[in-house]
């Protein structure tokens, strides 16, 4: 039940301006970011073109320097960064020498710019209204107090936003994360710009809203004859989205050109790279041709790891109960108003039962109570009702001692590489510290089995007496999943615990989490949120939607068959899911 | 915003009668007779004894006291300083000048504090930035009652610019010198609150999304910069309120200021201990009412802490 | 749009790209917060001041035979208020005491005063703090209504009226109780609102999960990471409450005049302001000079323990 898109290529004709004539010429750009430790050059020796009406994605991990492409257009670099060297001509004007006054009349009016995250991009302070407001004036669109309020009103709704004219009024913090990116396109296109830069706009936003709002953009724009420089870190977005693609890496452009083209035919490895290990277009690839040929270069083959996962599946019918979760129920009370309270039913009445040696995945949105639920089952908090029981010993309700003794063979691995290790501890001590707390072993042991466990994640045991700050998130990570092997656990819970990272990245801890598991017979809980990265991991799928479980079923027969129109609308919703691919 | 003045009202119920309790309990739980504690060193003649007895309840159970005191403390009737005067007549005539000295000063300190402040924060690491922060430490460093002194001296005694008390003339301009010293003392915690929130605010992405909309920079930085790098600055008033009303002690004791503090000046000084027992506490009472306003004029600027 | 093709831009391999996924790239030297923060301090000129005029005053707090050998309890009164002469280089108070030596040996006094406060605003403040902000609810709001109570009442007002009615017991370490136990409240609030954040990242969830108690995680993993807003208060509590307890001293109220400290000296000087000003401005001076080093090492430690400002180092 697949949607086909094909990319528009229609032409058209346009004499109200030369169309021929590209909008932005960007050429040679440099940029450099001083730091303490020397300067850093994000941005080297970029060029491409932006043509009028244009839909142009950029690609890349964290640190491509796609975001500082993105920002240098129109200047606003972060503090210590500028533009080293190379052109950027709007409209055939060089804007790299333009003064600060030169430039505010091009922001806004000429480029438009759509921010990533929509919390820190609102001022608090300022209600709705004043800050659609601001962008009005500033750029001239209108003029006098009626004009501008009823502009204002019209760019929400245009931008999607109902019952517009009673959230000027509000305040950001009142608004959804959906609705806040919707003012901030609202915003950025109320100008009527020439060409908006959306700079990863929807990576904070769920799955099923990101789709909404960016067919919302497209159409925006396509109406407005609005150019649109995307930028993101999903390739199946931006092939999806643009009809040219641009691979960036590491300050440098890889490779370029029409996005279906570069999708089929990848030529730079680092392209072939991207494509391997991204799971959306994985999702896909196992309908469409077996003959594609992709090479990896050391990153993990998508391909191969499903197809491993087929094996698996035979092995479900036969394998005994290591999770078992039976009706399981949280409720908070929310207190509304000054006396009164509401129930609150984070998670109602899930049961689930996970095959020892395989992988359950449960996906939900926010809101839907899968953290919650990873807690329960965690016992970092006591359910309201029901029951979890780990192999044939229950969780529930049972002493502290013998949860104590329990958690001996359950551990959990969490989303931020970044707040999950102590920063004041060393990376030896933060892995042995399971070993401390359950009396095993004696320092020596210990020692031999942090480095034994060191090697087990592929990180070098000189790494026990540094600190996580020195570490990337991928190597972070991992160095959470050694602490969560350290006491030989029989399930391991992975709350997001791939969420965070670059995708090639986010494909080498897949894998080693795939090996862990085949080595020691490991039974893993995937929390996220992806569906895409459930395609390649899981053996079975568990759909969670507000606090109920909404679907189950092996991953095979969700992703070919789903029955409720919620998983449907999950499936849908994955960015590259509506690609053709040429067979 | 309802609700949240509500709620903030209805905590300031327990903490009025927990600080008055506590005010009470320090001095009548103390070892020793308390009353001969309420006259210090001097050993007071039977009758005054018996007095003073009588109009603290001492005869009665603790608990008891404590609420006949309170009583007292709520419908006004305060008792009497040991000279005889009704302590509500100086009340009327010495709190609308210790107001006015205090609103002064924390006027001033808050000028000072943002000023100085967003100059730091807008020019940071540079030679204004570094210079500001040691002048203001220096400043802080000083004790205020030294720093009185010697602005009496040399501004008062030595250049003759301003009065060297204030006596009867309370004057906004009368009061300005121990006003402006007194907030020179305590201005640097402030400052570098505005500092830090001006730098923090520059890099704010919100800032960013200003400037991409086209904003001129002249715009942005009292709308988007100043006006939210102002909020911990208001909420470390509430502490500047407080070194002030402490402070109001030692400078209408200097100056001579015919207010609320110089009463507890001279109290203290001769030890007159129920006297300073009940303007410690109407001087609490005042912070605690600050306080309130404090936190109100807080969810004026922050408009995420009214509909919580 | 026109009819125009997209041409396929390839860029050259550059074998200096190689694309090594996530290499581990270890620095030379180890890096963690408090390591990354002595470096940033050792590398301040300010820092070494500071910690030196600390180091001075502490010695002559613990040594002050090390400074002079006269007797501070000595007085002539022949040279009341003289000035400056051989061997006495400050000159004299009132009833002629040296008055270098006065301010050596007040040196531990209000020293004294100042370490008592913090140890007991710390010891109340930082159970307080934590306790109500890591269990929540009926705890956090049982102790933070008694922060509360003791936060409204300033300090210094308490500490005249605990110093008026005891005016039998006045010593170091009743001015130390009377003025910690009230400022503890600040301390309180402070560290109350870092732990409230600290306690949700996701290494204090690990360490329950793995089966610590939830007082043993605070112990080990919350607090050493909630330390940073405590010591820079702390550092400045103790400038603070030296000039607290030279003020009480001004008022009559601190210590008796029979001990030498720099708030007495400073009262007693303050009648002669006029004609023999040196008097006061001397142990002035020394106290200014101690309360802003201590001053300093606070705003220093707090800037390299900042997070924010390691980003740019």
């Amino acid at each position: 039940m697949s949607k086909e898109t094909t990319v528009e290529t229609t032409p058209t004709n346009e004499t109200v301006r030369d169309s021929s004539m590209p909008l932005v010429q960007v050429q040679d750009l440099e940029v450099t970011f001083v730091t303490g430790s020397g300067d850093v050059q994000a941005v080297r020796g970029v060029s491409f073109d932006i043509y009028p009406g244009e839909t142009v994605a950029i690609v890349g991990e964290s640190g491509s320097g796609k975001s500082t492409t993105a920002t240098a257009l129109i200047k606003l670099l972060a503090g210590n960064g500028s533009i080293t060297g190379g052109k950027i001509l709007v409209d055939g004007e060089d804007i790299t020498e333009y003064s600060e006054r030169q430039m505010a009349s091009v922001r806004g009016g000429v480029i438009g710019y759509v921010p990533q995250d929509p919390m820190s991009n609102l001022n608090p302070v300022w209600s709705i209204g004043f800050q659609v407001r601001e962008a009005i004036r500033a750029n001239g669109v209108a003029s006098g107090r009626h004009e501008v309020e009823a502009k204002a009103i019209e760019v929400l709704e245009q931008a999607g936003l109902s019952d517009a004219a009673r959230r000027m009024k509000q305040f950001p913090h009142q608004f959804s994360g959906g609705m806040r990116q919707r003012v901030l396109i609202g915003i950025g296109l109320g100008a009527e710009p020439r060409l908006l830069i959306a700079d990863e706009p929807t990576s904070a936003l769920d799955v099923t809203v990101q789709k909404v709002i960016l067919d919302h953009l497209e159409s925006l724009t396509r109406d407005r004859k609005t150019a649109l420089l995307l930028i993101t870190h999903d390739l199946g977005l931006a092939a999806e989205r643009a009809s040219k693609l641009i691979v960036m890496h590491r300050g440098k452009i890889v490779e370029a050109g029409a996005s279906l083209e570069i999708l089929q035919h990848p030529q730079h490895p680092y392209t072939r790279q991207l494509i391997a290990a991204a799971p959306s277009l994985a999702s896909r690839r196992i309908h469409s041709s077996a003959g594609d040929s992709l090479t990896d270069e050391g990153v993990p083959d998508m391909l191969r790891l499903a197809e491993r996962h087929a094996e698996i599946e035979k092995r479900l019918a036969t394998a005994p109960i290591a999770v078992s979760v039976k009706d399981l129920r949280k409720t908070y009370s929310i207190r509304r108003g000054a006396f009164k309270s509401e129930p609150l039913h984070a998670v109602d009445g899930i049961s689930f039962d996970i095959h020892k040696g395989t992988t359950l995945a449960l996906v939900g949105e926010s809101g839907s109570g899968k953290s919650t639920a990873a807690r329960l089952i965690l016992g970092l908090e006591p359910p309201t009702s029901g029951a979890v029981v780990i192999g044939d010993t229950p969780m529930t309700g049972v002493s502290a001692r013998d949860l104590f003794k329990l958690r001996r063979q359950m551990q959990v691995v969490f989303q931020d590489p970044y707040a999950s290790l102590d920063p004041q501890r060393s990376i030896g001590a933060i892995i042995a510290e399971p070993l401390k707390v359950h009396k095993v072993g004696d320092h020596e042991a210990r020692v031999a089995r942090v480095e034994e466990l060191l090697d087990q994640v592929s990180l070098p045991t000189a790494l026990a007496h540094r600190y996580p700050n020195e570490l990337s998130g991928g190597q972070r990570q991992r160095v959470a999943i050694a602490r969560a092997l350290a006491l030989k656990p029989d399930v391991v819970v992975l709350d997001e615990a791939v969420s965070a990272l670059d995708v090639l990245v986010q494909a080498q801890i897949l894998q080693l989490l795939a090996d862990l598991q085949a080595e020691l017979g490991l039974t893993y809980l995937f929390i996220t949120h992806d569906l895409a990265v459930v395609r390649v991991v899981a053996d079975a799928v568990a759909v969670m939607e507000q606090g109920k479980i909404v679907e189950t079923g092996l991953t095979d027969e969700i992703f070919g068959n789903a029955q409720q129109p919620y998983t449907q609308r999950l499936l849908d919703a994955i960015p590259g899911a509506g690609i053709k691919f040429a067979s | 915003m309802l609700m949240y003045v509500v709620r903030r009202l209805l905590q300031a119920i327990p903490v009025f009668f927990g600080t008055t309790f506590l005010i009470y309990f320090m001095v009548f739980s103390m070892p020793g007779n308390p009353v001969l504690a309420l006259f210090g060193d001097k050993t007071p003649n039977p009758a005054v004894l018996e007095q003073v007895t009588a109009q603290y309840n001492l005869d009665k159970p603790f608990i008891v006291q404590y609420f006949l005191y309170l009583k007292n403390l709520v419908t006004g009737d305060l008792g009497v300083t040991f000279s005889g005067r009704e302590v509500n007549d100086i009340l009327a005539n010495a709190f609308p000048v210790t107001l006015k000295l205090v609103l002064m000063a924390v006027v001033i300190e808050l000028v000072l504090s943002i000023v100085m402040g967003l100059i730091s924060g807008l020019r940071k690491g540079g030679i204004q930035d570094n210079a500001n922060l040691i002048v203001a430490l220096v400043l802080s460093s000083v004790p205020p009652f030294v720093a009185l002194f010697v602005a009496q001296y040399f501004i008062g005694i030595k250049l003759g610019w301003a009065p060297v008390t204030v006596g009867a003339d309370t004057s906004w301009g009368a009061m300005l010198l121990p006003a402006i010293v007194i907030a020179l003392t305590i201005y640097v915690t402030g400052m570098r609150l505005m500092r830090g929130s001006v730098i923090e605010a520059q890099s704010a992405e919100y800032v960013r999304t200003a400037a991409a909309k086209g904003l001129s920079r002249s715009r942005i930085i009292p709308v988007h910069i100043a006006r939210n790098s102002l909020i911990p600055v208001v909420t470390n008033s509430a502490a500047s309120f407080g070194a002030l009303i402490a402070g109001t002690t030692v400078t209408e004791g200097i100056f001579n200021i015919p207010g609320v503090g110089n009463v507890l000046f001279h109290a203290i000084k001769l030890q007159e201990n129920a006297t300073v027992v009940s303007f410690v506490t109407i001087l609490t009472i005042l912070y605690v009412v600050v306080n309130i306003l404090v936190d109100l004029l807080y969810a004026v600027l922050d408009p995420r802490i009214r509909y919580v | 749009m026109s009819d125009r093709t997209v041409e396929h831009y390839v860029a050259p391999i550059d074998p200096a790209d190689a694309i090594e996924v996530d290499r581990v790239n270890l620095g030379d030297r180890k890096s963690s917060l408090w390591i990354d923060a002595w470096r940033d301090l050792r590398r301040r000129p300010l820092f070494y001041i500071a910690v030196v005029i600390v180091l001075v005053v502490t010695t002559a707090a613990l040594f002050p035979s090390l400074f002079t050998d006269l007797d501070p309890r000595k007085g002539d009164l022949a040279f009341s208020n003289a000035g400056p002469s051989d061997g006495h280089p400050l000159g004299f108070t009132r009833q002629g005491y040296d008055v270098y030596a006065r301010i050596i040996f007040g040196a531990s006094t209000s020293l004294s005063v100042g370490v008592f406060v913090v140890l007991i605003t710390a010891a109340i403040g930082i159970p307080m703090g934590a306790l109500a902000a890591y269990y929540g609810r009926w705890v956090d709001s049982l102790l933070s209504r008694i922060g509360d109570i003791f936060f409204a009442i300033p300090y210094f007002l308490a500490a005249v009226v605990v110093m008026s009615v005891l005016s039998a017991h006045r010593n170091v370490f009743v001015i130390a109780l009377a003025i910690g136990g009230f400022a503890w409240a600040s301390l309180a609030r402070i560290l109350r609102a870092e732990v409230l954040q600290v306690k949700n990242l996701e290494y204090v969830m690990a360490s329950e999960a793995v089966g610590r108690s939830k007082f043993s995680t605070l112990v080990r993993h919350v607090l050493p990471n909630s330390l940073t807003p405590v010591i820079v208060y702390l550092t400045i509590a103790l400038g603070a409450a030296i000039t607290a307890e030279a003020t009480l001293s001004f008022l009559g109220i601190g210590l008796p005049p029979s001990v030498m400290s720099w708030g007495n000296d400073i009262a007693q000087a303050q009648t002669t302001l006029r004609t023999a000003p040196m008097a006061l401005f001397w142990p002035s001076l020394a106290l200014t000079v101690t309360v802003l080093a201590f001053i300093i090492l606070g705003e220093l430690i707090r800037d390299a323990l900042d997070p924010k400002a390691r980003a740019s180092r």
